[in-house]
């Protein structure tokens, strides 16, 4: 493979990754609420999450792993695990080491959610809601496409959809368990 | 054979994803917690299997245990 | 308090060396036939040999006695703590356990089992651990929770404490008149203890009589005695009719012949439990008792499982609208039944088997209300 090649499959590795990355946050939020999306039942909710997610590791190991080899990018194994250490743009860099580091915690527990209990994996999940605005800046930071029109509408419209569930996750109507009307008392 | 699904009362939360993959076995009561359709421990016919190991693994809350017919339950005491 | 005549468990017992005949405890114990005297009725010989097969297991003397109407663990446990932790030594030197606590109220009994273990030098070490007041908190899984070091609070379990308790170790928590009878045992034999009681239910039980009675207290009966011997022995109103057996997870019996064993008791859907009879004066509305008994078994909900959280109230609100003449007895069998199984520990299914004896033992009192009579008196 080129180093041009190269190059332009890590871009948009990272990018597919950023993209997953927020569709894995929404549809974690809507997982939360307990209720169904209107075309899809709960439990087809929680597992296009942990697709999405899957996924989205997916991409990531290919956007580090292409960059790896990438001589511009200077990258070396310590600093996919590591961050703020490397050749090229440290801090911005730093912070995609930082949510590899993040999304790996997520993953692993996840997938072990049985043996560590539900308090434990509940507790590492919170990092979540820093995994991704860290990944966003580090997209913006040190990506080659971070100025160009179409990156720019892509990474507004990943916001705008991180902002809405968000903005959702912290309206009183969220749950759909604090939504159910008490059972009427007297008959 | 059928497998038992036991259902941990202090973790449910009764998000109904159980309810939705086992519509034949389970109901929903009126706070919204899964209820079986018949009284008594809840038994998952063979051909459910599957999809009660499913809502076991997607159980947001860890709430179900399924005991399978190979794993006898322990001696009671 | 008064206590009969042919007491053993309420004597007091001297500390000192355990008068033992030697032998097989556990053989002993199954060929004496003791069921737990908690309220379970549980085989004692089975949980020590299930918790034999494992290693390092613990032993808990259970004197929680959460349930208001019952005195028997408490008075035991003034009269007679030697007796107890006589038991639970011998039991823990059956099952080879490394760990023994006496699970009890802060309070005179504590103080009492405290003193007591002061006297005497047992193999393994005795820890008192105090149970809060609180109605579910004698439940064997919140008993084992305590011992842990954690709130005294019912848990989901699959696997029986005999064989996974205390920090994953075998564990034989037993009712302290259990205890008692195990010790008295291992110094009399299985054929004394047999002398008395039913072939399937031997020996004798402690029963705390309240209610309509002129002298309520705590009575040793053999099992099986007639409800209306106990009551003579307790001086009960000769109007009493009705009689709750077991407590308030118990069932309504009439006042008459009926043997307080789970067989003679099985009729009314119910067991002796933990001995608890008490005489319903002949004023008092059963209705509203019942009310007032199940909202305060709606407060006493650990709150832990949704189906008791929500169901419990719903249940005391809809036994307080019956008493008032304002609901149907329709509704209380669908709600009973959202409830029934649906918990970590015994209490929603108690309170169901209280509820459902209500509605059927006073079937014509429910009817009454709903035309706005009392039998007792006007209703509210």
């Amino acid at each position: 493979m080129s180093t041009d090649a190269l190059w332009y499959l890590g871009r948009g590795s990272g990018v597919v990754t950023l993209v997953l990355f927020t569709a894995s946050l929404v549809l974690g939020i809507g997982t939360r609420s307990g209720r169904p999306a209107p075309w899809l039942p709960r439990f087809a909710v929680t597992t296009l999450h942990r697709n999405a997610s899957l996924l989205a590791t997916v991409f990531l190991v290919l956007h580090v792993v292409l960059l790896l080899f990438d001589p511009y990018a200077q990258l070396t194994v310590v600093d996919t695990v590591l961050p703020f250490l490397a050749g090229y743009a440290p801090f911005w860099v730093g912070l995609g080491t930082l949510a590899l580091d993040l999304l790996l915690a997520l993953v692993v527990t996840s997938l072990l959610r049985q043996r560590i209990g539900h308090r434990t994996w509940r507790a590492v999940h919170w990092t979540a809601y820093a995994a991704w605005p860290i990944s966003l800046v580090h997209a913006l930071g040190s990506g080659s496409d971070a100025g160009t029109r179409w990156f720019l509408v892509l990474a507004g419209a990943c916001a705008v959809a991180v902002a809405g569930a968000l903005a959702w996750r912290l309206s009183a109507s969220f749950s759909e368990r604090d939504a159910v009307t008490p059972l009427e008392i007297h008959p | 054979m059928t497998a038992r699904l036991h259902i941990d009362w202090t973790a449910c939360d009764g998000r109904g994803l159980c309810v939705e993959l086992l519509p034949e076995v389970l109901g929903r009561d009126p706070w919204g917690y899964p209820i079986p359709h018949t009284p008594g421990p809840i038994q998952v016919p063979e051909n459910l299997i599957r999809h009660a190991e499913k809502a076991a693994t997607l159980c947001p809350l860890l709430a179900l245990r399924l005991q399978h017919p190979a794993h006898p339950p322990a001696a009671a005491a | 308090m008064t206590t009969s005549i042919d007491t053993d468990l309420l004597g007091a017992t001297p500390p000192g060396p355990m008068p033992s005949r030697g032998g097989d405890l556990i053989a002993d114990l199954a060929a004496a036939g003791l069921t737990g005297r908690g309220g379970a009725g549980f085989p004692a010989w089975r949980k020590a040999t299930t918790a034999l097969s494992g290693c390092e297991a613990v032993v808990i003397a259970n004197g929680a006695e959460g349930e208001p109407l019952s005195r028997k663990d408490a008075t035991l446990l003034l009269r007679n703590p030697h007796l107890v932790l006589d038991g639970l030594a011998l039991t823990a030197e059956a099952v080879n356990a490394t760990r023994a606590y006496v699970y009890v109220p802060a309070g005179p009994g504590a103080d009492t089992i405290t003193a007591a273990l002061a006297q005497r030098r047992d193999r393994v070490s005795v820890a008192v651990v105090h149970a809060p007041d609180r109605f579910v908190a004698g439940e064997e899984s919140a008993v084992i929770a305590a011992v842990e070091g954690r709130d005294a609070l019912p848990r989901f379990r699959t696997r029986p404490a005999a064989m996974s308790g205390v920090d994953g170790r075998p564990t034989v928590v037993h009712n302290v008149e259990t205890l008692a009878h195990i010790a008295m045992i291992a110094r009399n034999g299985p054929s004394w203890f047999r002398r008395t009681g039913t072939q399937d239910e031997p020996g004798t039980f402690l029963a705390t009589v309240s209610g309509s009675v002129a002298m309520p207290g705590v009575y040793e009966a053999p099992v099986g005695i007639p409800l209306d011997d106990l009551l003579a022995m307790a001086g009960a109103a000769p109007s009493v009719r009705s009689v709750l057996v077991g407590g308030y997870h118990g069932v309504w019996v009439p006042a008459g012949p009926a043997p307080l064993s789970r067989a003679g008791l099985a009729p009314y859907g119910g067991s002796p439990g933990a001995g608890i009879v008490h005489a319903l004066p002949a004023g008092r509305c059963p209705l509203r008792f019942a009310a007032e008994t199940t909202r305060y078994l709606a407060e006493q909900s650990a709150g832990k499982c949704g189906p008791c959280l929500n169901g419990l109230p719903a249940i005391a609100a809809t036994m307080t609208a019956l008493a008032a003449g304002r609901a149907e007895a329709r509704r209380l069998d669908w709600l009973t039944g959202l409830v029934t199984g649906r918990g970590a520990c015994h209490h929603p299914d108690g309170t169901v088997r209280f509820v459902r004896s209500t509605l059927t033992t006073f079937t014509a009192e429910v009817d009454a209300h709903r035309h706005g009579h009392c039998t007792t008196g006007v209703i509210a």
